[in-house]
């Protein structure tokens, strides 16, 4: 580990992910998509925050809002696509207020992404050090090449990485060191957030495994935050300290990764972990109709009316708030009281 | 009466020739994978990335030619088929792809996936005959030909898209399909629909399956027989139930342990792993067992030999280990 590092983190070892205070908070992001027909709503009035230490798991179905969400925090919304309204705050910056120069500067220093596909990120034809070096020297004053040399093999050690790679072009690593490799790169200037979309997505099981651990590492020893998106609910329960949950352009819950696993609220939620395959035991499949609304016209209430066993009038009239139903057990969900006890439903 | 399909000895190999040089890489080694003609069975095909199980699809499709070996269909060599009797088994053999988005084209309604199979099988004599037909097969996937047929793709949910091409298959009526990874981009919470559809073809309509997948928990969930490959070589094989519930051989025992538990409080075994870059892995063809570089129970024989498969359990439970020699 470099020197830097341990000193402007000085919670090294030993992180639980319940660290006090917000790493970023995210307030009534709406993120449409411009269609001759009407706008998508990719991301529809979507609140969370993220803790300082803590893994936070987004998921849901793939077009529901997640790599939308993480592009608008990162300010890289592209066109059709346009921030509607909403605040993104990290350590207390609202990223909507800053210009292009001033978000230079916040990216990658404070605020890092792994994109979705990363081992197809790297340049072909760019060794992995000199890549590595592109990004810290964009970012931070010149410093000797000894000097950088270190710090690249530190990081590779950080993430597990031999120090051949140093010198070694994308095409000679398999998917999982090349993943590795711009987990090493989106940690190298030592930021708050990382974003991660899909980090294991393309990998093998044993491979999936391995970059996990990379990352569950690299929280424990640096303390940072980050965003895991995906689908795979399997991974997120090794994974994440929280999770939120996703459906169509809405946040429908959000817990502790214990709490969601041990009483999902929403029944999507409830859905997504009953139709985990298992391989302990053979069970029936459980079956659910699976019709989505247009996006460009969400229906009146609640978004997932179409799709739920238990709608009831009510859910088609008025939206449902996201409410703590348990404790830090956020649901947007018309079957619970105020105090969390579920109505009798059909 | 003979098997459904079989495969003999299958080998392929990719470059290496006077014409596209380069390094051999061995796809698929001395394969051999039987399915019975009664009663219908799913047969899972598993394995990491770059196994070599969507080779073998390709070959039982026809899409590529084997280097060795045979495959036979019903008794007959399918490399001997030509004129009617390929026609037939084009027929018989269907497939259901990956990918459920790129397997339309955006132009056409989705009704003109149904309308050429009929139009190329010769399947009606009249439009309203070929309607009842796709309307017949459209239900047996829950779908109304009402709701979707006049529709073009991008309308359509990838669960939808997927049910729309088990549909295409059954509606020939083949013997077997070809399903390679159907459910990988199928959302979640939909896959359970995909996969049920699979058990009633196989269970009410009698159609067998080989289930081409990476994902060990859905090959569990419906798969009659198993075969894990690592490297174009089978590592394991036997009954579904079997071989994951008692894995023997040390790459499914590691393919095994790895897959996340859907639960916060187990987590994954933290002993170190360490991983091999796979290039290095895959250039001998012949020398002794693939998996060596990451064994955790390797030792000198398994260089020099290929473990060939041992019995090691009931019935056809197989793995190619070694470790197993003696309790032959």
């Amino acid at each position: 580990m470099t020197v830097e590092m341990t000193q402007t983190r000085p919670a090294t070892g030993g992180f639980d992910g319940h660290g006090e205070g917000a790493a970023l908070t995210v307030k009534e992001l709406k993120v449409y998509y411009h269609t001759p027909t009407g706008d998508v709503r990719a991301v529809d009035s979507v609140s969370f925050e993220v803790r300082k230490g803590e893994i936070m798991g987004l998921v849901g179905e793939s077009g529901c809002g997640k790599t939308t969400t993480a592009m608008a925090i990162l300010q890289l919304v592209q066109s059709p696509g346009r921030i509607v309204g909403g605040s993104v705050e990290l350590d207390g910056i609202d990223l909507m207020q800053l210009n292009s120069a001033e978000l230079r500067d916040v990216r990658w220093t404070r605020l890092s992404l792994i994109p979705q596909g990363a081992m197809n990120s790297l340049n072909p034809v760019m060794l992995i050090n000199s890549q590595i070096k592109d990004a810290i020297q964009t970012h931070e004053a010149r410093s000797s090449s000894a000097e950088l040399k270190e710090r690249i093999e530190n990081l590779f050690q950080l993430v597990g990485l031999p120090s051949r790679v140093y010198n070694m072009y994308p095409h000679e690593l398999s998917g999982g060191m090349k993943q590795r490799a711009c987990i090493a790169m989106a940690i190298a200037l030592n930021p708050q957030l990382i974003i991660a979309d899909e980090p294991t997505s393309a990998l093998d099981v044993v491979v999936q495994r391995v970059v996990g651990q990379t990352l569950l590492d690299v929280k424990r020893r640096l303390g940072i935050s980050m965003i895991v998106i995906g689908h795979d609910m399997g991974l997120m329960a090794q994974l994440v300290d929280r999770l939120a949950v996703m459906y169509a352009g809405r946040m429908v819950e959000i817990a502790p990764v214990k709490s969601m696993f041990a009483e999902p609220l929403h029944p999507y939620a409830q859905l997504l972990i009953e139709s985990i395959p298992s391989i302990k035991e053979r069970k029936p499949l459980r079956l659910t109709e699976g019709l989505t609304h247009d996006l460009r016209t969400p229906p009146t209430g609640c978004i997932f009316q179409m799709r739920c066993p238990h709608v009831m009038d009510i859910c088609r009239e008025a939206d449902p708030p996201l409410r703590e139903l348990r404790p830090n057990h956020q649901t947007a969900c018309h079957l619970y009281e105020d105090d969390g006890t579920p109505i009798p439903h059909p | 009466m003979p098997p459904l399909l079989e495969v003999q000895n299958a080998t392929k190999l990719y470059g290496g020739s006077l014409l596209s040089g380069g390094p051999v890489t061995v796809a698929l080694q001395d394969y051999n994978l039987t399915i019975e003609e009664s009663p219908a069975t799913i047969t899972a095909v598993a394995g990491e990335s770059g196994s070599g199980k969507s080779t073998l699809a390709n070959l039982v499709l026809g899409f590529t030619s084997l280097t060795s070996g045979n495959i036979i269909f019903r008794g007959r060599n399918v490399k001997e088929m030509i004129g009617q009797e390929r026609m037939q088994y084009r027929r018989e053999v269907q497939a259901v792809f990956q990918d459920p988005y790129a397997v339309y084209n955006p132009f056409y309604r989705v009704k003109h996936v149904f309308d050429m199979i009929i139009h190329n099988f010769k399947m009606a004599h009249n439009v309203r005959d070929g309607r009842e037909m796709i309307e017949d097969a459209l239900n047996v996937v829950g779908l109304r030909g009402e709701e979707i047929l006049e529709k073009y793709p991008h309308q359509l949910s990838g669960g939808q898209r997927q049910r729309i091409m088990m549909a295409r298959a059954y509606m020939l009526r083949p013997r077997l399909i070809v399903a390679d990874e159907p459910v990988s981009m199928v959302d979640a919470s939909l896959r359970a629909m995909i996969l049920d559809i699979m058990l009633r073809l196989r269970d009410e309509e009698g159609i067998s399956f080989l289930y081409i997948t990476h994902d060990l928990s859905t090959a569990y969930q419906i798969g009659d027989a198993i075969y894990l490959l690592y490297q174009g070589v089978i590592a394991e094989s036997g009954e579904t139930t079997s071989v994951i519930e008692n894995p023997k051989h040390p790459y499914v025992q590691l393919l095994l342990d790895s897959i996340p538990v859907p639960d916060p409080d187990i987590k994954w075994g933290s002993e170190d792993m360490a991983t091999v870059d796979d290039e290095e892995m895959r250039i001998s063809v012949d020398s002794g067992c693939r998996f060596y570089p990451r064994c955790s129970q390797r030792f000198d024989r398994c260089l020099e030999l290929t473990p060939p498969p041992f019995s090691v359990g009931e019935k056809d439970h197989q793995a190619a280990c070694f470790l197993y020699e003696d309790k032959r």
